[in-house]
């Protein structure tokens, strides 16, 4: 195999204001390899690849491409270099046809060449494996479609280095495993191909080697074939980690929300949520799983009175007190009728928190109301943002510190450290753990647990099979906005999640 | 390939700078557009010396001038107390003009109606209950006029920005047929007559009491925004509408309840410039105060302490360019050049506060010597 060193950063140092989000970091990009970059949140993986794709420009240190030294200081420079990046969100423009995104921003004639262009596009997708139509609109794809044309469009322009930025994030398991054949391919192709992800068997069954960082410094790299996820997760963490999630068996379970025929329709009149039914009970965990935008957004937000409700019930039933319905009332009412909900939203920092307050104006979302007169009161709040800083260990150098300054996996502590402190009866959490280093999730994975043996109903939603499969007690699989199954998650397996995930089951096998 | 085209310089984000050094940019700043200003005044053939001389003499140099000053500074300090809360909310109020109109012709109507009148109201003193009815006037006013263009964003999402600024005109019109219409004086003067004096405020060192006002309009703002509930709501609602929403805010009354308050501070400040300083109403009453007040607010970085100090320098330009003319000949027009690249630099020192350039070579040396 050919694995010539195609890219080698050398002492590269990146700062932004007091964080250093790498310190002299040298790291080799080799051909015809994959290489994993690993590391816990806010460890500087993005920040390093960005470095390489010419969005950021390091203060110092220096970076070769095939032996030479190159300065990189645009996205066009990258290109120029033959280096392209993939990154978590897409950037494609929705109203144009597949082959119409690769060739924009491609300097060339006055006049386009469609024809020729889709040829190309063809030409490419045979030889790696990929399927697409150059007609087809952005809009009209798939996440995974969109993806698989990121990936053409940086092969289209020459591209000999491949950076992905968590491609799995939004991916079921079987587009993972045609993703993983395809990068196989470019691989024996002698590209180089760098991916960055947080999921310990991708990194185990895809990369040839892999490089972890640990607060902005390498810390080393490994062949694949000499090591194991243990050995992985001691090097990004620094210290060993229980990589099992205890799951206790529920206890003194009562149903909690007993949600019927609930069916949600948004602005633009497309159904988001098809009678849904399901129970969730207290003392356990229900995990929900389901391909992105199946409704798990708008399932989480109706109960928490965020959304419409176009028709159906949702009655809750606190511990020890009469049912009602929650259809219909507002979020404030939800929370004064002695419903406590705690919602982590999908987006966290759109929705959740507020970017240019500190942790202490971030805690007082949920309490700003609360005490008399017409004053904030900032004493609890501060005092709860002290301890949510203690006790999920968030890197701030000040509670009043901006969180938007934060990196993304202190910004979700803060976020779930908040609404856990709610002391909730129906604790409601989307993509908790999402972009969260494997130490932070698990401490998170805890959390929930501390809260399923309060007697808490706790919903979880999910990307991660292999979590909701550890920690939940149930999984419920969402369908295109419908109820595709509810399965036992002692018994039932990935590849069988993963089905309904794809395919609408048989409608939910009834509240097991 | 472009092999060694190294950029000469690049951005880094600073630490936290400290305040000391924040300022020291400002100073730095300010002196730099004043050199600018010296390179104009030198292609005028003036001496900048004298020019930046007169313009200090001619606003600081006697005591009617100085009153002169704090005279142009109140209403720019007020507008810009009105409008903070709007913009830390991202609500584009450009409708201060407007609102300090309406609220001029709320305070006029009073001091029409009853000034000089009915006895009560006859003395040469300025009568207190008289000047509370126009200022009630004058608040209720400007706040109704600020209701409307919330109301309908609140309601149905329009744009504020055009619609506060086309406001604006709909006010100046209101006033232009007053004046040629029910207010008028004397018939065809298109004038409407001077204040009874019992319908005039009152002066304290030679200015009319309005900058008591601002003042402690000043502090009752700045507790307003950083210690209150609604000043928290406020800030939550600027940053992000669905985090406002999801803390159980409701959205569309903070919106409106924001304006109301900013828009009744505006009329207030209409009252003060009738009862205070024209001692009439007419057309152009707000004369640009409610845009210039912006720049106050903004350049202030929505920090009500800050806009007293920046609306006193906008003041001291304004009123020495007056100066400058007298004396030597130079255009206002080109004192207001100055006045442009003096905001132009502060702006800019802004963005020198949080960023700094370095020479890229010599930077990746200093960083292996390290």
């Amino acid at each position: 195999m050919d694995t010539t060193c195609a890219v080698r950063m050398e002492e590269v140092t990146k700062t932004f204001g007091p964080v250093v989000a790498n310190d002299r970091v040298t790291l080799e990009i080799r051909k015809g390899e994959i290489l994993s970059l690993l590391g816990e949140n806010g460890s500087g993986k993005t920040t390093l690849m960005n470095m390489l794709a010419g969005l950021y420009f390091p203060d110092s240190g220096r970076i070769f491409v095939n032996g030479k030294e190159a300065t990189i200081a645009s996205p066009k420079d990258a290109f120029a270099h033959g280096i392209g990046m993939i990154h978590q969100h897409f950037k494609l423009v929705n109203v144009l046809s597949a082959a119409e995104n690769v060739v924009l921003g491609l300097e060339g004639g006055a006049l386009l060449d469609i024809r020729e262009v889709s040829r190309k596009i063809r030409e490419i997708a045979e030889k790696y494996g990929f399927s697409v139509d150059p007609a087809k609109k952005v809009y009209d794809m798939s996440v995974s479609e969109k993806q698989t044309l990121e990936i053409i469009k940086l092969l289209y322009r020459g591209a000999e280095v491949l950076i992905l930025d968590e491609p799995t994030a939004v991916l079921t398991p079987q587009e993972t495993e045609k993703l993983f054949d395809v990068l196989r391919v470019m691989k024996k192709d002698g590209k180089a191909i760098v991916i960055i992800t947080h999921k310990l068997h991708e990194v185990t069954s895809l990369a040839d080697r892999v490089a972890v960082l640990r607060r902005g410094t390498f810390v080393g790299e490994v062949a694949i074939g000499e090591t194991d996820a243990a050995e992985l997760t001691n090097m990004m963490v620094g210290r060993q980690v229980s990589l099992n999630i205890d799951r206790s068996e529920p206890e003194n379970t009562a149903p909690r929300l007993k949600i019927t025929d609930l069916t949600v329709v948004d602005d633009e009149g497309v159904t988001k949520l098809d009678h849904v039914n399901f129970t969730a009970f207290g003392g356990e965990i229900l995990g929900i799983a389901g391909v992105a935008g199946s409704g798990q957004k708008e399932l989480l937000e109706s109960i928490a009175g965020l959304c419409p409700v176009k028709s159906g019930e949702i009655l809750y039933t606190p511990e020890g007190k009469k049912p009602s319905n929650l259809v219909g009332k507002t979020p404030m009412q939800i929370k004064s009728a002695g419903v406590a909900m705690a919602f982590v939203p999908e987006d966290r920092l759109g929705m959740g928190l507020v970017g240019g307050m500190g942790m202490v104006g971030n805690m007082m979302l949920r309490s700003w109301r609360e005490g008399g007169g017409a004053f904030v009161h900032h004493k609890d709040p501060n005092a709860l943002a002290k301890k949510v800083m203690d006790e999920l260990e968030v890197v701030t150098p000040d509670v009043n510190y901006p969180v938007r300054r934060l990196s993304g996996g202190n910004v979700q502590k803060v976020l779930v450290g908040r609404e856990i402190a709610t002391a909730p009866s129906v604790l409601m959490s989307a993509y908790a753990v999402r972009g969260l280093d494997i130490n932070t999730s698990y401490t998170i994975y805890n959390l929930m647990n501390q809260q399923k043996k309060n007697g808490v109903a706790v919903i979880f939603v999910g990307e991660d099979l292999d979590v909701l499969l550890e920690l939940c007690d149930r999984i419920l699989v969402l369908y295109d906005g419908k109820v595709s199954g509810i399965a036992d998650a002692r018994t039932v397996t990935k590849e069988e999640v993963g089905m309904m995930m794809t395919h609408l089951g048989k409608g939910g096998e009834a509240d097991a | 390939m472009r092999e060694r085209k190294q950029p000469l310089f690049h951005l880094v984000k600073r630490s936290e700078l400290p305040a000391k050094y924040a300022w020291m940019i400002r100073l730095l700043s300010l002196l730099a557009a004043m050199l600018v200003g010296a390179l104009i005044f030198l292609l005028l053939g003036s001496n900048p010396v004298k020019a930046y001389g007169e313009i200090l003499s001619g606003a600081l140099g006697r005591e009617s001038a100085r009153q002169r000053v704090v005279n142009i500074a109140v209403p720019l300090l007020g507008v810009a107390l009105a409008i903070a809360p709007c913009f830390k909310m991202k609500f584009w109020n450009i409708g201060a003009e407007g609102q300090i109109t309406v609220g001029a012709i709320g305070a006029t109507f009073f001091a029409l109606t009853f000034g000089g009148k009915y006895g009560l109201f006859a003395g040469k003193e300025p009568s207190l209950l008289l000047l509370l009815m126009m200022a009630l006037g004058s608040m209720l006013c400007g706040a109704f006029w600020a209701l409307i263009p919330a109301f309908f964003r609140a309601k149905w999402g329009t744009n504020e920005t055009l619609f506060t600024l086309m406001m604006n005109y709909i006010a100046i019109g209101i006033v232009k047929w007053l004046q040629g219409g029910p207010w008028e004086g004397k018939p065809g003067s298109q004038i409407i007559p001077n204040f009874h004096a019992s319908a005039l405020l009152p002066k304290v060192f030679g200015v009319h009491i309005g900058w008591i006002v601002v003042l402690v309009l000043t502090v009752l703002i700045f507790v307003y925004m950083r210690y209150t509930k609604h000043g928290y709501e406020i800030a939550v609602l600027g940053e992000s509408t669905n985090t406002a929403r999801y803390a159980g805010m409701n959205v569309a009354w903070i919106t409106v309840r924001t304006m109301l308050l900013s828009g009744a501070i505006s009329g207030l400040v209409g009252f003060m410039i009738v009862s205070g300083a024209n001692r009439t109403l007419y057309y152009g009453v707000a004369g640009g105060v409610g845009f210039t007040a912006i720049t106050v607010a903004w350049l202030a970085q929505l920090n009500p302490f800050a806009m007293i100090v920046i609306s006193l320098l906008l003041a001291v330009l304004s009123k020495g360019a007056g100066n400058l003319e007298t004396v030597m000949g130079i255009p206002t027009s080109i004192s207001d050049i100055i006045t442009g690249i003096i905001l132009m630099f502060m702006l800019a020192s802004e963005f020198f506060i949080r960023y700094r350039l370095v020479r890229s070579h010599k930077e990746s040396k200093e960083a292996k010597k390290a």
